[in-house]
């Protein structure tokens, strides 16, 4: 690919990204949003977080992340364990980094 | 306090939220710093010219489409494919534009095309956290500081990963920091019913459709669970109006 497509590529990659990002926030005031879509956006957050931790901790599709899957999925769950009851980022991720370490370390 | 106090005031809680979105956002660049590295690693694998490979960290600044976008420029594909699938990867950002826009109506055209600039996966994570929190009237500066940190490191992990290699041994599993950084951020935004239904829909549903190609089954298993959560919600509202069930 030559460096002038490149650059095409990379000028029209940022025009992409940015019009998603832009789209609601520049371009559309919420008061033109109708009240249903609304009221839906409080479920964004929620819905993309658990979207991004469950392809990331069991893998998607044909690429079930299996059997390297199976130690992170398990860190997973113990860190989800001591988010609900800690409530604290920091000991969520030192729980499953260790988690994951000592799973490295036993099965080796 | 006299009245020349309060500019100063509030720009010292100004301030104040910036770097707390500093430094909320630093769990997430632990697990970001790899990414980065081996960003600027590949592409300069690739064969690509280093300024090229800094450029796509510097304007398109969006991680996993730079990594399709890498992958389709080394297949030869045709720009005009390479920039639709940039779109596609990064479909699920209008949901947070969407999300984050009523809190940013009232700010001046600047900001709001600024903030648009930085609302990745991670600041939109870490800032609707704090929409969530009281006393919004300064919380933009707290966005714009989960923004910039993740602009920063996004940069400098780029620029490292292309001079000197990716460097971190895998065996560190120090990229596992950011799926528990969302576990950690997930937890609390589960409030009620309908939000926990709302999550466990996305999590079966974007594993069960990940095989669809450019993230497109994570933007169709958000849209569909956000659907239902909020269908769940207002089905509620009208049982706990009608009859006294609650």
């Amino acid at each position: 690919m030559s460096e002038e497509a490149l650059w095409v590529v990379i000028l029209g990659g940022m025009a992409a990204t940015y019009a998603t990002r832009a789209s609601f926030i520049v371009f559309v005031p919420p008061e033109r949003m109708p009240a249903w879509f609304r009221r839906g956006l409080r479920f964004v957050a929620p819905a993309v977080l658990a979207g991004l931790v469950a392809t990331e901790l069991v893998g998607t599709g044909e690429a079930l992340n299996l059997p390297l899957g199976y130690p992170r999925l398990m860190a997973g769950a113990l860190a989800a364990l001591v988010a609900w009851r800690s409530r604290n980022t920091w000991l969520t991720i030192l729980a499953g980094m260790a988690a994951l370490w000592l799973m490295g370390v036993v099965i080796g | 306090m006299s009245v020349s106090r309060q500019p100063s005031g509030a720009s010292a809680e100004r301030r104040q939220e910036f770097w707390l979105g500093a430094r909320d956002q630093i769990p997430i660049l632990v697990g970001v710093l790899p990414a980065g590295l081996i960003f600027g690693a590949l592409g300069k694998a690739a064969g690509l010219p280093d300024l090229v490979v800094q450029a796509f960290s510097l304007l398109v600044f969006a991680g996993s489409a730079q990594f399709v976008a890498l992958g389709l420029v080394v297949s030869n594909a045709p720009s005009l494919i390479i920039i639709l699938a940039i779109f596609i990867v990064n479909l699920r950002h209008a949901l947070y534009s969407a999300s984050f826009s009523e809190h940013l109506a009232h700010l001046p055209p600047c900001w709001k095309i600024c903030l648009s600039w930085l609302l990745t996966d991670e600041a939109f994570a870490v800032a609707s956290a704090r929409y969530r929190r009281p006393e919004k009237e300064n919380a933009h500066w707290y966005l714009l500081g989960t923004g910039l940190a993740l602009w920063a490191t996004w940069q400098v992990s780029t620029a490292v990963g292309i001079l000197v290699g990716a460097g971190v041994p895998e065996s560190w599993h120090l990229d596992f920091a950011l799926p528990l950084t969302f576990v950690a951020l997930l937890i609390p935004s589960i409030t009620d019913g309908p939000t926990r239904l709302t999550a466990v829909l996305a999590g079966l549903l974007a594993v069960g459709m990940g095989a669809l190609p450019y993230l497109f089954g994570l933007v169709v298993a958000v849209i569909v669970a956000v659907g239902v959560g909020a269908l769940a919600e207002s089905r509620r509202r009208v049982r706990s109006t009608g009859v006294e069930l609650e």
